[in-house]
């Protein structure tokens, strides 16, 4: 056990000492935020450049009422000035671009199939929508006046609908927690493949470098392989979590600080066009209260504390095969014959739980590969957020510890003799032989 | 087996037996290494030495046979008395020399406080107390080597196990290394030497053991083996005028073979058989009647002459 201690305690601090561990722990979330923030600061320089919108209305139809200048968008009316003229003056680079009423004579149905817009550069496609939106609008409420209906009682006709689901085991969720879910679900099931990948490959590389600096054999007549093996994996599982908490805490940190900023500029924001469409699509100012009830609704404690297990158990499932082909070859180029099978699962896992959480989440095809050791880690955590019955789980770790305490034992033992093999690269037959040496 | 015997045996190893799928890489084989004694396991590669040395150092189990350190078969708490230096031997490439050193030292049973002091007292010792922050990738190879030795024999293990010591060390290590191993040697450690050039450890061997295709040829201390080899073949130098004359001369009398020892002066020079029925001083007589001699000496066997021998009459035994 001492031993194991020392083995454990060298390849984790190897592992933490390392520039790049040190870099990417703390600078992904930096990154992450900083990406946001400047995704968010570019969108709002975008937008922050005013359009000036000419537009021709030929029709009888009052339409300064939905042209409402805002800090974004500048509409001028230049009806008198006439289409032809208008155009040359988008030409010569005076407006953005003109938006053309015909007459009502036609009908409206007419009119708004021959409504144009013009402009020297393609204008985006959330622009376009939002003017035929406007559109829309003025000519929905032009055509309930005339039938006699008012304003107030189209307002009075309006419901936003959120439909509550619950499940027997008394979940309750909304459409707006079924999105919160799927991201969160999805996430850390990529995340926990991107980190037995990662981890995996480090536990290889630890052990290729023990093999070309013939350092093995030294360390094999004071330990039992099978302990360095082991001691390598822990070691290695404890600094990729180190590095989730780490993540955790920073994001945590960084998102409150940065959503102080935000929230600051937030009144800003209500003028903007996408807020009008924001709001116009239903999203209502209440909803984001509703946001943060629907994520704390989440189990986001049982969450955390099953990524730590799907964790634990993938890694060791996996990092025991990368140590073992590890031992099997001679340098990294080796390896590749031996990655296939290893990655092939982890990308099985990452589809299959992209496509069957979007859909069905409690379906069959979910729930077998929820249970199947090789893909059961990710695609489980990619279902947690939904809820998955407790048998279910405790079935998925069940098979999990035995097959990765199954696969250790295994991986020992063509780790214990392919680590004093030099030379030849091994083929699958080799490893098969090495198992009864 | 009587108290004597037990005693002064440190290793013992009974009728062991190693298969890798269907090729033996060892066959049977029984050896036992005195206590305080350099032991030389020799054989040509792939004889079966590194093999017999894994299992020793636990690396390898046997199929069947039993292996005793000091009289107890063989347990996972032995690991901490026998030093092991292999043949395919380096060290963590990106570590620092003392944080490295410290580490396998404390995978040997050490303490902490232990090994820094014995670390402290083996990097004065060859003077490289400055390394101690360097990393290994830093280092020379022959500094590299010098490093592998102290972690070798840190723990003062009771048995100390060399494949191949002397493969890649430069004169100069090699002399100091040697230097070390004797004086280990008689502080009481056990030492076992594997290496299929046998001249480069004749010299330090008090016991050594043949080792050759997976079985064990021969068996027994140097000098007594020396004894059982020698061809009673002398090697001599004359002082003559007519080289050619003389050799005529003897060749009548005696049974020649052309010599490769070295002489200063022009000489004849000149192996000489001792026929069985003659003494060595009536011999050595004779021989001066030819001429002043400048060279008399009985060859030593080597062991690679003694292996051949003894393989080739191994060999006649199994085909007769």
């Amino acid at each position: 056990m001492e031993k194991l201690k020392l083995i454990i305690y060298r390849e984790f601090i190897g592992k933490v000492r390392n520039k790049s561990f040190i870099i990417l722990t703390f600078l992904s979330p930096v990154l992450m935020i900083g990406m946001g923030l400047l995704i968010f600061y570019l969108t709002k320089v975008n937008n922050n450049s005013a359009k000036e919108i000419a537009y021709v209305n030929e029709s009888s139809l009052n339409f300064e009422e939905v042209f409402v200048t805002t800090k974004n968008t500048k509409y001028i009316d230049v009806t008198q000035l006439g289409v032809a003229f208008s155009k040359e003056e988008i030409d010569k680079g005076h407006y953005y671009g003109l938006v053309t009423i015909p007459s009502e004579a036609n009908g409206l149905k007419e009119l708004a199939s021959s409504v144009a817009f013009y402009s020297k550069e393609a204008p985006s496609i959330l622009f376009l929508e939002h003017l035929e939106k406007l559109v829309a609008n003025k000519l929905k409420a032009y055509k309930l006046k005339e039938l006699g209906i008012s304003q107030k009682n189209i307002n009075a006709a309006n419901f936003a609908v959120n439909i509550k689901q619950s499940n027997s085991s008394g979940e309750k969720s909304s459409k707006l927690g079924n999105g919160l879910k799927i991201g969160l679900g999805m996430g850390s099931g990529y995340l926990l493949m991107m980190f037995i990948i990662i981890y995996g490959n480090s536990v290889m590389r630890n052990v290729i470098e023990e093999k070309t600096s013939r350092i093995i054999e030294i360390i094999i007549s004071s330990v039992k392989p099978f302990q360095l093996m082991l001691g390598k994996i822990i070691g290695n599982a404890c600094a990729g979590l180190l590095q989730f908490f780490v993540w955790i805490v920073l994001l945590l940190i960084l998102g409150t600080v940065v959503s102080l900023f935000v929230g600051v500029e937030f009144g800003d924001l209500q003028n903007t066009p996408s807020k009008e469409l924001m709001q116009e699509s239903g999203f209502k100012a209440e909803e984001l209260t509703n946001l943060l009830a629907e994520i704390l609704a989440l189990p986001l404690l049982k969450m955390f504390v099953l990524f730590i297990f799907y964790f634990i158990g993938g890694f060791f499932l996996y990092s025991s095969i990368y140590a073992a082909i590890g031992a099997a070859v001679d340098s990294e180029t080796d390896t590749q014959q031996f990655m296939m099978p290893v990655i092939m699962p982890l990308m099985l896992a990452v589809y299959i739980g992209f496509a069957s959480v979007l859909s069905d989440p409690n379906g069959p095809v979910a729930t077998i590969f929820s249970i199947i050791p090789f893909t059961s880690s990710i695609v489980m955590l990619m279902r947690i957020p939904f809820g998955v019955p407790w048998w279910e789980l405790l079935l998925s770790l069940l098979l999990l510890t035995l097959s990765f305490v199954g696969m250790v034992w295994v991986a020992a033992k063509i780790y214990r003799v392919g680590i004093l093999m030099y030379g030849k690269k091994p083929t699958y037959k080799d490893l098969y032989k090495w198992l009864k040496y | 087996m009587n108290a004597f015997l037990k005693d002064i045996h440190l290793l013992k190893i009974e009728n062991l037996t190693k298969n890798f799928g269907n090729y033996r890489a060892l066959n049977n084989l029984s050896i036992q290494v005195p206590k305080g004694s350099i032991y030389g396991l020799l054989g040509p590669n792939g004889a079966g030495k590194t093999t017999l040395i894994r299992m020793v150092n636990q690396i390898l189990l046997p199929d069947s046979g039993t292996i005793y350190l000091d009289n107890e078969p063989l347990a996972p708490e032995h690991i901490s008395m026998i030093g092991y230096l292999p043949e395919e031997r380096g060290l963590y490439k990106s570590m620092k020399v003392g944080e490295q050193a410290l580490y396998l030292a404390r995978l040997k049973g050490l303490t902490k406080a232990e090994a820094t002091e014995r670390l402290n007292y083996w990097f004065e010792k060859f003077e490289i107390t400055d390394w101690w922050d360097k990393k290994i990738q830093e280092l020379s190879k022959g500094m590299a080597q010098k490093i592998q030795f102290i972690v070798t024999v840190l723990h003062q293990p009771k048995l100390l196990i060399f494949d191949e010591p002397f493969s890649g060390f430069d004169p100069v290590n090699a002399k100091l290394i040697g230097k070390e191993i004797i004086a280990l040697r008689d502080q009481g450690t056990t030492i076992i030497f594997s290496t299929h050039r046998m001249e480069s450890v004749e010299e330090m061997c008090d016991y050594v053991a043949l080792i050759h295709k997976s079985e064990k040829v021969l068996e027994g201390p140097l000098k007594k083996i020396q004894l059982d080899y020698k061809t009673n073949l002398f090697e001599v130098g004359i002082q003559c005028l007519d080289k050619e004359k003389v050799q005529k001369e003897i060749s009548s009398e005696f049974l020649i073979s052309e010599a490769n020892f070295a002489s200063l002066n022009d000489s004849l020079r000149l192996n000489v058989s001792l026929p069985p029925e003659m003494d060595q001083h009536t011999f050595f007589n004779r021989l001066t009647s030819f001429g002043p001699l400048t060279h008399f000496t009985e060859k030593i066997p080597t062991m690679n002459e003694i292996f051949l021998e003894a393989v080739s009459k191994r060999n006649d035994k199994i085909s007769a």
